[in-house]
């Protein structure tokens, strides 16, 4: 590059700079645009024709927005959209509370801290499709250790077949999703608990504030962009649910635990109705985004570090 | 006082929820089928081998840990090395267009996978790439890529910022300072980052269900996913599976854990 100079006690300079920069972040922006960006604009091209490919014979006609109106009316879609909603608000929900509990019991230091992290990382780090198999075999058959337990300790009269009836199926997918994801959760907010100056909590105990006041005055005030970090990551997480329904359900019984993202799948690789599917598609897509810029704003995040001059 | 007890009765309760299940699949692995179902109890009766034999001997489970192995290697090393300059230049290089490269590169980390399958798949056909590793290495690298960047970003920006400086004022030029300065210094990020990403890509189902055929290149969790039996669920193989699956990333999780958190945490708070 710069060849040595006499003088190097000069700043380089900054068009160099910039060929530099731009250099060193082609080959991974080239890697991102070739597979994430020309596929998506695929899609949305696709999404204006009408394209089955078990009925080739038809072509492949455009349509506008023709499969966009049919969405509209497609009950399906709504119902997955819902099932979606019922998910993520449910499990986020849940996944919060527990994580904030546990983040602030792991935030008193005590001794076996290493341990208790290590068994709630492990969840974290395992394939979703695993997760799924340990709680559906936990669910699964009459004379499972789920109904076993719950039975006999009386919150059950007699042991349910939970996968056949669509409110109870919910139950597993749920306690799966919160088992796997909740040390994520409380991993974020720990790391921000331990930015929060200690002596306001000092000053506070001495002013005799009680427990409650300082969670509700100091703690969570100030624990607000970690909160909103944490919402967002896994509220796009549960929006974009796909493996976890698609092993402990199969979206089952019937439709009824279907999310848009199984919906899409369905209709792309089962019904191999391109079109339609590319529109759904689409729609995840904006719906993904919107949250994601929602999340950028809302955090006001500084992408450019620290100013180095 | 009262809450320190709480909140260790609660630490005890959710370390029993986060290890019960592996404890259940690790018993239920080495339970006859038989009995499986039959009034459970909470420590094994008998164990034996038969499932982890069946597994290997006539499932064949040996290739897709192979396939998940390297696939996920290959991807790690293609993200960390391509990620570890991009990651450079954007944190220690101030260039235009920089805050909208970042910007980008944080909104593909939560693209929704499902809305490129379909021509994913119609490229990956076109390039005769479908059920093969560069068929899977190519999506993956590119959904890994953001999270690799965004990390070594981090990890790039905890080094003081005059060390170049430094070099450079002794002669170096600016590639010599990165190699020999900056990424030396970065050696437990850039093993953070290639631990996160080995993980990720480990995990990854969807495209993995999408783009293979046949279960001589299926990755793991698509093996295990799509296990079926003759008459009934195969669960003894099925869990045995499940523990071989997640014995790799139980020993790395262990192993690594301050670092892991250290990564999931700098990625995603600090931003």
């Amino acid at each position: 590059m710069t060849p040595i100079q006499p003088a190097p006690s000069r700043a380089p300079r900054p068009e160099s700079e910039a060929r530099t920069g731009w250099l060193l972040t082609a080959p991974a922006l080239l890697a991102i645009l070739v597979i994430a960006l020309f596929p998506l604009a695929w899609t949305v091209w696709e999404s204006l024709h009408e394209h089955d490919l078990r009925m080739p014979w038809l072509g492949r006609p455009f349509v506008g927005l023709g499969n966009y109106l049919t969405i509209l009316h497609d009950a399906r879609f709504w119902q997955a959209l819902g099932h979606t909603a019922l998910f993520a608000i449910i499990s986020v929900t849940v996944e919060l509370v527990l994580g904030l509990a546990l983040a602030l019991a792991m935030n008193r230091g005590f001794r076996g801290r290493g341990v208790v992290r290590a068994a709630v990382l492990v969840p974290w780090a395992i394939p979703t499709v695993v997760a799924a198999l340990l709680w559906r075999f936990i669910f699964d058959s009459q004379a499972g250790i789920a109904n076993v337990v719950l039975t006999n300790v009386g919150i059950l009269h007699h042991p349910l077949v939970w996968f056949v009836h669509a409110a109870t199926a919910w139950v597993p997918v749920i306690l799966a999703d919160v088992w796997k994801t909740t040390p994520f959760v409380a991993l974020l907010l720990l790391a921000g608990l331990q930015s929060i100056d200690k002596e306001l909590y000092e000053a506070a105990s001495t002013d005799g504030a009680s427990a409650w006041w300082q969670l509700t005055r100091i703690t969570i005030p100030l624990l607000k962009p970690a909160i909103l970090v944490a919402l967002i990551f896994r509220t796009l997480d549960a929006f974009r649910v796909f493996d976890l329904i698609y092993v402990m359900t199969g979206g089952g019984p019937g439709t009824s635990t279907e999310p848009v993202a199984l919906y899409t799948f369905n209709a792309l690789l089962q019904n191999l109705e391109f079109g339609y599917g590319a529109a759904l598609s689409v729609i995840i897509f904006l719906v993904t985004f919107a949250l994601a810029m929602l999340y950028m704003r809302g955090l006001g995040l500084d992408l450019g570090g620290p100013r180095r001059r | 006082m009262t809450g320190r007890i709480a909140s260790r009765v609660g630490l005890v309760l959710l370390v029993l929820f986060a290890a019960f299940p592996f404890y259940w699949a690790v018993v239920a692995s080495f339970t006859p089928e038989a009995t499986l179902f039959r009034e459970p109890t909470l420590w094994p009766r008998e164990l034996i081998l038969e499932h982890y034999r069946a597994l290997f001997a006539e499932r064949d489970f040996l290739t897709p840990v192979k396939n998940s192995l390297i696939v996920a290697g290959t991807t790690t090393v293609f993200c960390v090395t391509i990620g570890a300059f991009a990651a450079y230049a954007l944190a220690r290089i101030e260039f235009a267009g920089k805050r909208v490269v970042l910007a980008f590169i944080l909104a593909v980390t939560m693209f929704p996978q499902i809305s490129i399958v379909s021509p994913l798949y119609m490229l990956l056909r076109g390039m005769h790439l479908i059920n093969t590793y560069p068929g899977l290495v190519l999506p993956y690298v590119t959904f890994a890529m953001p999270l690799a960047v965004w990390l070594l970003v981090g990890f790039f920006r905890q080094l003081p910022p005059d060390l170049e400086e430094a070099a450079m004022v002794d002669g170096a030029s600016r590639w010599q300072s990165f190699t020999r300065v900056i990424l030396p210094l970065t050696g437990p990020g850039l093993a953070t980052t290639a631990i996160l990403t080995f993980i990720y890509c480990w995990n990854e189902f969807l495209f993995a269900l999408s783009f293979t055929l046949g279960p001589e290149r299926y990755t793991v969790p698509v093996a295990i996913a799509l296990f079926r039996g003759q008459y009934q669920v195969p669960w003894g193989q099925i869990l045995a599976a499940t523990v071989i699956a997640t014995a790799p990333v139980a020993v790395i999780v262990l192993l690594f854990q301050r670092r892991i958190v250290q990564g999931l945490t700098a990625g995603a708070v600090k931003g």
